[in-house]
């Protein structure tokens, strides 16, 4: 590997320490913007969630240095944050760690599984239809009204169809597979269809290329020529608009596990807002912006791996 | 796209690859936009003025017709307390509309005046504009919305401020891009050639045209707008019930889904179909504002 890629994953890889350390600097001092005691606000005094006594008051002060100055406090949060505490919840008297844990393994498989359908469901339309017209005008109606959908009124639909009218999935979670592949097709088809919108566009515009015209002289069929030759040269922007819609599953979980009435971690940050449970509330923002820096950071890796003409057009870090 | 064609090497003349796939059923395509200003003038008119096409009480529960499915005297039939689906299909406009066209205006002027800030000025303040819109960005936008929520409570209004602000770093990249390309246009030069003073030329000259694809994309993004808002109002954190908000309307919906479909399928449908019509206006503006396929 050259020197200047290994500069630019480096540069990328600041990028993403940077933005990082900013989201976790703006979620800090958004909490001091709320004119009230951020003591109040942490101990969730919005909705009377906990009796507040002086001594829970004096106790989250205590914990969370409110007596000292904003520099402090701010340094003394970056190191806890360093040392994985993110402070403990005081609706459910568990560090926020504990409870995230807890809660991850089944978003997880969900989140994996509608990665999954989409991909497969975008890849597969977008390949199938790119240079025909009319399955691609179709297509592209198709993937309209699907951008367009709430991701839970598709849900709402699926469950209509498939649980309500013809049985073929139980209405309510069992914990098996067969209860996951609902609320994943919920996520997916809104996910795929952007996806496969801008597939199809950059096979379509790879298709135009001189050199396509040269592998189709060589004898060989349109499908080949997309799945060996274009496919490579469009999953650049594809891959661009994974990562984005990476930010809109973890958005997708907190409804998908709502409508479900599935556990996980999107239902804990529906329940902690209600509960204003603070405390929690932003712990799992925080995690879910380092997963979603991460996932982005490791797409723009790829790019400067599989393409090293990408030197020149990626942003400078 | 851009970045492949940037890459392709100069053609000889006549060898030009096939001219652009030219546009599909230029005739469909209009019908399409006219439809969806149709369907965006009919919600509005639902918004501003909703007894006007649902003359009755979008509140009013009617023990005499729980859950009746749809026929000609409820044609989206009533919900669990009897209240009329389509009353409140037409009332819940205004609640959606306003999270929606809040969250468009807020993210709207904020993000335009960071942009021109940044393209307009010079690398430190452009550099720190910027770098926080990264930051912004970093943030999964629903994500972010449901975290401002959670700092300054539910509610209509709370939740446009929240969208709106969670989309900020999309119009501040934009108008950033477009103010830089404009600023070293010909035009620009030209008239800064005739000895038009500094101020004259940003304000006559840059920034009509920095703003020119400001309109485009608040209209697709009004769509994206209204559908996290009614996400927001379905989570419990947008509309309160029982007021009659499309999203909220889904919640309480839920509660009874084996039991009345409609009262779920039609709130749901009134989103989609609006998005629906905003996406189409959108591309359609952009088609004849940018001259392109």
């Amino acid at each position: 590997m050259s020197d200047a890629r290994i500069t630019r994953l480096l540069g990328r890889l600041a990028l993403s320490v940077f933005t990082v350390l900013g989201a976790v600097t703006a979620a800090f001092f958004a909490l001091r913007l709320v004119p009230v005691d951020p003591a109040f606000v942490i101990a969730g005094a919005g909705h009377d969630a906990v009796a507040i006594t002086s001594e829970v008051l004096d106790a989250i002060r205590a914990e969370y240095h409110l007596n000292e100055p904003l520099v402090v406090q701010y340094l003394f949060y970056l190191a806890r944050l360093l040392r994985g505490d993110l402070g403990i919840s005081y609706v459910q008297e568990q560090p926020v760690l504990d409870l995230i844990a807890e809660q991850a393994a089944p978003t997880l498989a969900l989140a994996g599984l509608a990665s999954l359908f989409a991909v497969a469901l975008s890849a597969g339309i977008a390949v199938l239809t790119a240079g025909h017209r009319a399955a691609s005008g179709l297509a592209g109606v198709v993937e309209l009204v699907l951008a367009s959908t709430p991701v839970f009124w598709i849900g709402f639909l699926l469950m209509l169809v498939l649980s309500v009218q013809w049985r073929v999935f139980p209405l309510l979670d069992a914990g098996d597979l067969r209860t996951l592949i609902l609320p994943a097709l919920t996520i997916a088809l809104p996910t795929a269809a952007p996806l496969a919108q801008v597939l199809r566009r950059a096979l379509e515009d790879v298709l135009e290329q001189p050199f396509i015209m040269t592998a189709r002289s060589r004898g060989l069929s349109l499908t080949a020529v997309k799945l060996r030759h274009a496919l490579r040269h469009a999953v650049i922007p594809y891959l661009t608009m994974l990562g984005f819609s990476f930010g809109a599953l973890l958005g997708g979980a907190a409804i998908t596990e709502t409508l479900f009435g599935r556990p996980g971690l999107g239902r804990l940050l529906v329940n902690a807002v209600t509960r204003q449970d603070m405390p929690l509330v932003l712990g799992l923002v925080i995690v879910a912006t380092l997963a979603f820096v991460i996932v982005n950071m490791l797409i723009d890796f790829a790019y400067i791996l599989i393409d090293h003409r990408l030197k020149a057009v990626l942003p400078q870090p | 796209m851009t970045t492949m064609s940037s890459t392709a090497p100069p053609l000889p003349i006549g060898a030009e690859p096939p001219a652009r796939r030219r546009r599909r059923w230029p005739v469909a395509a209009d019908a399409a936009a006219a439809a969806s200003l149709a369907v965006l003038l009919f919600f509005l008119v639902a918004a501003l003025h909703p007894s006007l096409l649902a003359p009755g009480d979008p509140l009013a529960a009617n023990r005499a017709a729980i859950l009746s499915p749809p026929s000609a005297g409820h044609i989206f039939g009533t919900d669990q307390i009897g209240r009329d689906v389509y009353t409140r299909v037409i009332h819940g406009a205004r609640p959606s509309l306003a999270l929606g066209f809040g969250a468009v205006a807020i993210a709207l002027t904020l993000g335009t005046a960071l942009g021109l800030l940044a393209g307009l000025t010079r690398r430190i303040v452009s550099t720190v504009v910027m770098r926080l819109t990264d930051i912004g960005a970093a943030f999964p936008e629903l994500l972010l919305a449901i975290f401002i929520v959670a700092l300054f409570g539910s509610g209509v209004f709370n939740a446009a401020v929240a969208i709106g602000i969670a989309g900020i770093p999309y119009y501040t990249r934009v108008v950033r891009a477009q103010t830089l390309q404009v600023r070293g246009a010909p035009y620009v030069e030209a008239a800064r050639g005739l000895g038009l003073g500094p101020a004259q030329v940003v304000l006559r000259h840059i920034v009509p045209n920095a703003l020119r694809p400001v309109m485009v994309i608040a209209t697709i993004g009004l769509g994206g707008a209204t559908l996290a808002g009614a996400a927001l109002s379905f989570l419990g954190l947008g509309a309160p019930p029982p007021a009659p908000e499309w999203g909220s309307m889904l919640t309480n919906a839920r509660s009874f889904l084996t039991l009345g479909w409609w009262a779920a399928v039609f709130p749901g449908a009134a989103i989609t179909l609006f998005v629906m019509s905003t996406t189409i206006l959108g591309h359609w503006l952009q088609r004849r504002i940018e001259g392109r396929a």
